[in-house]
């Protein structure tokens, strides 16, 4: 699961409020190498949530997105290459999201996080 | 990529090895998926650089049509794990790059519009009522941009009140008419194989709602 994903998803279960962002539980982080795309990360910034991606790659093991960013920092080829390693590069491969308000788990194997609810929780 | 390219790329994806019924799995054949595909991004700009989702994607015959194309990202995202896992081994045998959710989507818990375009065939509704709409309901509250999506033609009139008037989308439009080949899956079915009439549906979503859903 890339970290992008992670951007998207939240808890959806009945009587949360905010879902989101999913706390990330690590067991093993792989990393895959894609195409730079300055472009199509000048788009995305305007839609990933900074804070949670930060977050999330700090949890992951990879410290270089500073704590806030802004428009301005779209110039920097550095600071796009570390966006793009954070937003595309870094997998969960295995462990969990947890929900932030009930705590319940979601696992991800093989790096596919299985969001599945029980019939109660719907 | 030619039309003709992309459906015999498609024509080579395994398809669902031991479908099941209440899910409603019928695969999407490379002749409908490749002009759904080739539509949107030919006529529309709706998937080369995109984040395209695909939803309940089965074997992830949209999602690679969608990849061949040049999305930049497919997210694939379907309630069982037998496709999520054919539909790997499908993406893989094309050297192509797709995540995947395993999710029902009708519960998907998501964060706004940040993907641009959501592609779909989802269940009809013929085992359970309302599963499409269900379906398209969610699509038009996660795509910034666009969604495509199939549905029998016998229930156009619905589909597009629905669509407008319930989902809030700014445009409801059938691009086109095809025919959907359904093949003999499943013991109930008499016939070897008969096909229904489908419409490929463009719905533009209403733009800037940042909500989560």
């Amino acid at each position: 699961m890339r970290l992008l994903t992670h951007n998207m998803l939240s808890s959806n279960m009945k009587g949360v409020s905010n879902g989101f962002p999913l706390r990330i539980e690590v067991e093993k982080v792989v990393e895959k190498q894609v195409d730079f795309n300055p472009d199509f990360l000048k788009n995305m910034f305007s839609k990933v949530h900074w804070k949670a991606l930060a977050d999330a790659s700090r949890i992951m093991g990879y410290a270089e997105l500073p704590e806030e960013a802004d428009r301005s920092m779209l110039d920097s080829d550095d600071f796009l290459r570390k966006f793009h390693h954070a937003l595309l590069e870094l997998h969960l491969e295995e462990g969990a999201l947890v929900c932030p308000e009930t705590g319940r788990r979601f696992p991800v194997n093989k790096g596919i996080p299985n969001m599945l609810l029980h019939e109660d929780e719907v | 990529m030619k039309l003709k390219q992309l459906e015999s790329l498609l024509g080579d994806l395994q398809q669902f090895s031991n479908p099941k019924v209440e899910l409603e799995q019928y695969p999407t054949g490379p002749h409908i998926a490749s002009r759904m595909l080739y539509t949107a991004e030919n006529s529309y700009e709706d998937v080369s650089g995109k984040i395209v989702a695909d939803f309940g994607c089965g074997c992830g015959t949209l999602g690679a049509a969608a990849a061949l194309l040049g999305a930049e990202r497919i997210i694939g995202i379907d309630v069982d794990p037998e496709s999520l896992e054919i539909a790997s081994l499908n993406a893989e045998d094309l050297e192509l790059d797709i995540d995947y959710i395993q999710c029902d989507v009708r519960n998907l818990g998501w964060r706004g519009q940040v993907v641009d375009t959501v592609i779909m065939n989802p269940p009809f509704g013929t085992r359970k009522k309302g599963a499409d709409m269900d379906f398209l309901s969610v699509a038009l509250k996660v795509a910034s941009q666009a969604v495509y999506s199939l549905h029998k033609t016998s229930t156009r009139e619905h589909v597009k009140r629905a669509a407008l008037r319930d989902f809030d989308a700014s445009s409801a439009e059938v691009l086109c008419e095809l025919r959907y080949d359904v093949p003999q899956l499943y013991k109930f079915h008499k016939k070897k194989e008969v096909d229904i009439a489908v419409d490929l549906w463009r719905f533009v979503p209403k733009r800037n709602q940042r909500m989560g859903i």
